[in-house]
Formats: structure tokens, C-alpha cells, sequence
């Protein structure tokens, strides 16, 4: 039998928020009671994040998703008229589709956990003392090692952020 | 006894942290009331009135009274509001500026007490210092949003808006100004990056002066104080967000205000500052630098004996000078050598944060309110653009000095 420890308890409480809080993102009604229980979600993933001792790509999560996406998201949802919105089906014609995708993306996922070592390469975790420059190896990664695929990603990021703002523009017009 | 409790706590970590949280929360709170005692004394000399006059000498004990009261007001809920969003909003705002403290580090001396060292005054070391505060601090802004929309009132509804764009703009502003003291100080835990600072010899805000006058700015934009205090401009929105809060929770909404005040201006003492460090600590000729907190407070107490003198109440008159005593008393404490090398620190860190607060208040006293879009314009076609030269010209001297950078980046990947 496996020893149950603090840290596995507090990863399987991170783990059931996020999908208690994801399955809540898409039954609720009220869209900005949707975006707070994906702002939960995604504070949970942080957890997880921390407890794999990844600390800066904690704090990345909580900067960029729960700080400045949501905000915006937030921000949009209470321009848009909620009452119309929540009378609205909550069933789009694509439904019968989206459950297809993922009846066979949980297929595929419990196929992957049930080969365990002989499907996946498993990178042993790394030892304490690496784990605490993580943001340093963070850096390495992507501006040494990955240099190129960064820049080029950066660059294709850049070049759809142009466009919609040009798109954003042209309708005002 | 005492020695066993101190041992107790040295030995539990959690408990100590625990405590350490505790004395931290409380100091703070104590300091909220007083900040804003100050602050209406302050305006209120600078327009030429007496301010606060009425609750104990000089009205000391409005700071007492005006949350005393505050609790005791009816707690009223709208009723078209969304009621839980409109309960838990004000204690996001609040609980997100109290946990950033969680990472100031408040002095470089371990707490030593009968012989028991207590760690250093700060409750987290993290290797991510300003992450965690940058990641905790843009909370705050949630509760402001979820609290004007969950009022389904109009002008609650505008000051959101207002500072939720406020806030996304000038964040980015804010986090290019601490990219250059990143790459200054090759840290992100706020303990080394004052650490740097000491073993430089010169604050980094003399190394970063755009940096600096850019996260001033910003953080004046983050925590809603005027001359940016758009989202609770009250000749056009009433109060903003907080228009339908009552009682204690618009009370939460205040402590808010005023603790993420006293956050930004610890976090600007600690990045560009110098932190605890003393001013002029490596001038042998200037050691006498030690004894001002001596001095401060015999200062303190010939001003409120003065100032008692021409009191004429008996019973405050009396008070007054009572206040003078003590203060002559802390100073006799403060001038045993002991003390005065342990406090250094913490004096230090609350004079630069006190006075960086004076300047939060001075800055309302002098300063119109900006119009909305000269505000929007100010921070992106100036302040964003400003803070990503500031960060290119960082970066080029850096990597210029370092005598050879690819080295360096070596040593730091075999280490």
C-alpha cells in the first residue's frame, strides 16, 4: 500500500478543487459566476504548480491568467447584458460533437495512465537543491537552449496581436 | 517560562510563522487607524483648518472612534445586489493586501530574545519575493470589480470598469520599473536584493531613477490614491465602487486603501530604497547616524510638551504630558548600545516607509484629479513606452559592465 503524506493530500485537494471549480465554470448560468470559478480553477493549477515545486511558474499563473486575463475577461462580461445572456440556451447545435472530442480525449488519457512507464518517457523529479533555481532554469530553457522556437513563437504572437488590433480598427471605422 | 514559550516557538516553525503573522497583522492595524488620523490632520493644516479636534487631545482618539463606529453602523445589502459576491468582495480586497506583508522583510537583525534567536523580522524568505507580491497584489482588484458589479447599481458599475482598465495599465508600467532592478540585482527574493544594495554601496534609486519615478507613479495608480483616484471620483461617480457598502464592509474596502498604501510604499523603500539599510552606513565619520531614533523621539517629546503647555483642559493637559514621558522613557531605552544596533533596521525600513506615506498624503493635498483619458494616455503613450527604455538601457549597461557575460553564464549553469 502506498504511505499517504501531507503533500499528496494537499495535491489531491488541488486536484479535486480544479475539477470540482471546472465542472462549476460550465454549469453555471450567471457567465461571471463562470469566470470566478475559473479563476478558481486556475488558483488551484497554481497549487499544483507550487506543490511540483515550480514556483515561478506559479507566480506566472497568478500574474498572467488569475491577474490580468481574467480582469479583462471580467471586464467584457459585465459590458454584456447578463439578463439576455442567461435566458439564452445553454446548448449550442455543436454539442453532440464537443462530447464525441471528449469521450476520446478521456479515452486516450486513461489508455496513457493504465501504460504508465511503458507509454510515457517519465523524467525522474529533479533533486532538491536544482529545485530551487527553477526560474533560472526556466531562463536557460528558453533563451539558450529553445532560443529559436521562442523567437519564432514570439514572433507569430506578436503578428496576431497586430492583427487584431488592425481588425479592431477597421471596425470603428 | 518565558524561556521555555521562546524555545517552544523557535523550535515549531509554523508556530512561529503563525505568531509572527499575528504581530505583523496587529501592528498593521494599529498603523491603518493612525494613517488615517494622519492624513486628515495632514490635509487639513495644508487647507488651513485644525482637522480632527473633538475625541481626546488634539483628537488622538478619533482613530479609536472612527472604526468603532463604523462596526457598529447597520451592515444594508441592496436588495437587486448578488449577494454573496457583494459579502466576500470587500474581504478579497482586504485579505490580498494583508497576505503581500507575507515577503517584506522588515529589518536584517534575527529577532534575539533572553538568548533565543527568533529568525530574521520577516515572516517568508521566498526565492520569488516580487512575484509573490507582484501575483497577491493584482488580486485586490477583485474585490473592487466583483464589488461594483455585485452592488447592480450604476455608478458602483462605472468605478469598476474605471479601475479594472486603471489597474491592467498601470500594472504593466509598474512591473517594467522592477525588471531593471531585477537585472541589477540577479534576485527576485527581496532579502537578496537588498543584500545587493549593501554590498554596492549605493540604493538602487540612485541607479534607477526613471524606474523609480515610474513605480511611484504606477503604484499612486494601483492603489486608487488621489491624483488618480478616478474609480471614486466623487463629482462624478458618488463613490464608485463602494457607493452601496455600508457599516463595516465599506470599512473593509477602506483598510484596503490604506494597506495597499503601506504596501507600496514598503515595497518602493525595499526595491529602490535601500530597505533597513541606514543612510550613509558605510561612513565611518557618519556613525553618529545610529542615534536618531534617540533623537526622534526626544524631538517627539518636546513638541507634545510644548504643545501641552498651552492645552486648556486640565485632564488632556495631563494626558499630553503623560505621552512625553513615555516618550523620553522609549528614548532612554533606545539609547542603551543593545538596543540601538538591534532596532537599527526596523527604524529604518518605518522611517523611509513613513515618510513615503507623507508623500501618498502630501500628493492629495496638492495634486487636481486627472481626467480619465489624460490618465489612459499618461499610462500607455507615456509611462509604458518610458519603462521599456528604461528596461533596454538596464539591460545594455548590464550586459556591458559584466566583463564577460558569457562566462558568467556558465559559472551560473555548472554551479
Amino acid at each position: 500500500m502506498m504511505e499517504i503524506n501531507l503533500p499528496q493530500i494537499a495535491f489531491f485537494a488541488l486536484s479535486a478543487l480544479a475539477l470540482i471549480s471546472a465542472i462549476m465554470v460550465i454549469t453555471r448560468r450567471n457567465a461571471i459566476h463562470s469566470a470566478i470559478w475559473l479563476i478558481i480553477t486556475l488558483f488551484s493549477v497554481a497549487g499544483v504548480f507550487l506543490m511540483l515545486h515550480a514556483e515561478f511558474l506559479f507566480a506566472v499563473q497568478i500574474i498572467l491568467y488569475v491577474g490580468g486575463i481574467m480582469v479583462l475577461f471580467l471586464f467584457v462580461i459585465m459590458l454584456v447584458n447578463l439578463d439576455v445572456a442567461a435566458k439564452q440556451s445553454q446548448f449550442s447545435r455543436q454539442w453532440f460533437v464537443a462530447v464525441v472530442t471528449a469521450l476520446v480525449l478521456t479515452a486516450e488519457l486513461v489508455y496513457g495512465i493504465y501504460l504508465d512507464h511503458r507509454g510515457f518517457l517519465i523524467i525522474p523529479p529533479p533533486p532538491a537543491a536544482a529545485a530551487t533555481n527553477n526560474t533560472q532554469a526556466i531562463a536557460v530553457g528558453l533563451y539558450q537552449t529553445y532560443m529559436l522556437p521562442v523567437e519564432i513563437a514570439s514572433l507569430l504572437l506578436l503578428v496576431a496581436m497586430v492583427g487584431a488590433v488592425v481588425m479592431a480598427k477597421r471596425k470603428f471605422e | 517560562m518565558l524561556d521555555s514559550a521562546l524555545q517552544f516557538l523557535a523550535d515549531h516553525s509554523l508556530v512561529l510563522a503563525t505568531v509572527k503573522i499575528l504581530v505583523v497583522f496587529s501592528v498593521l492595524s494599529g498603523v491603518l487607524a493612525y494613517i488615517v488620523y494622519l492624513e486628515r490632520k495632514v490635509l487639513a493644516f495644508m487647507q488651513a483648518r485644525l482637522g480632527p479636534m473633538r475625541v481626546g487631545p488634539w483628537g488622538i482618539l478619533q482613530a479609536i472612534a472612527d472604526p468603532l463606529k463604523l462596526i457598529l453602523k447597520e451592515d444594508i445589502i441592496p436588495s437587486g445586489a448578488d449577494k454573496t459576491l457583494f459579502l466576500i468582495a470587500p474581504v478579497i480586497s482586504v485579505a490580498a493586501a494583508f497576505t503581500v506583508f507575507a515577503a517584506i522583510p522588515f529589518g536584517d537583525k534575527d529577532i534575539v530574545i533572553h538568548g533565543v534567536n527568533l529568525g530574521l523580522p520577516l515572516i517568508s524568505n521566498t526565492n520569488i519575493g516580487i512575484l509573490f507580491i507582484l501575483a497577491v497584489s493584482s488580486l485586490g482588484i477583485y474585490g473592487i470589480i466583483l464589488g461594483g458589479w455585485a452592488s447592480n447599481s450604476h455608478y458602483p458599475l462605472l468605478g469598476a470598469l474605471r479601475s479594472a482598465a486603471q489597474l491592467v495599465s498601470y500594472e504593466v508600467a509598474g512591473g517594467m520599473a522592477i525588471i531593471g532592478i531585477l537585472l541589477i540585482s540577479h534576485s527576485m527574493s527581496l532579502v537578496d536584493i537588498v543584500e545587493k544594495q549593501q554590498s554596492m554601496g549605493v540604493w538602487n534609486v540612485f541607479l534607477q531613477p526613471v524606474g523609480f519615478f515610474i513605480y511611484l507613479v504606477a503604484a499612486i495608480a494601483e492603489t486608487n490614491r488621489s491624483p488618480f483616484d478616478l474609480p471614486e471620483a466623487e463629482s462624478e461617480l458618488t463613490a464608485g465602487f463602494h457607493t452601496e457598502y455600508s457599516g463595516f464592509r465599506f470599512s473593509l474596502f477602506f483598510m484596503a486603501e490604506y494597506t495597499s498604501m503601506v504596501l507600496v510604499s514598503c515595497i518602493a523603500v525595499t526595491l529602490f530604497w535601500g530597505g533597513w539599510l541606514r543612510p550613509f552606513q558605510g561612513v565611518a565619520s557618519l556613525d553618529f547616524l545610529k542615534f536618531t531614533p534617540v533623537v526622534v523621539f526626544l524631538a517627539a517629546a518636546v513638541a507634545i510638551s510644548l504643545g501641552a503647555r498651552k492645552n486648556q483642559v486640565p485632564m488632556e493637559k495631563l494626558v499630553l504630558f503623560a505621552i512625553a514621558a513615555c516618550c523620553v522613557l522609549l528614548a532612554a531605552a533606545l539609547a542603551y548600545p543593545l538596543v540601538t544596533s538591534a532596532i537599527q533596521g526596523i527604524f529604518w525600513f518605518s522611517a523611509k516607509v513613513f515618510i513615503f506615506l507623507y508623500a501618498f498624503i502630501w500628493y492629495r493635498g496638492t495634486f487636481p484629479r486627472y481626467r480619465y483619458d489624460q490618465l489612459m494616455n499618461l499610462g500607455w503613450r507615456v509611462m509604458i513606452p518610458l519603462g521599456l527604455a528604461n528596461v533596454i538601457a538596464t539591460a545594455a549597461v548590464c550586459y556591458w559592465l559584466q566583463p564577460h557575460p558569457a562566462a558568467a553564464v556558465l559559472g551560473m549553469l555548472t554551479r
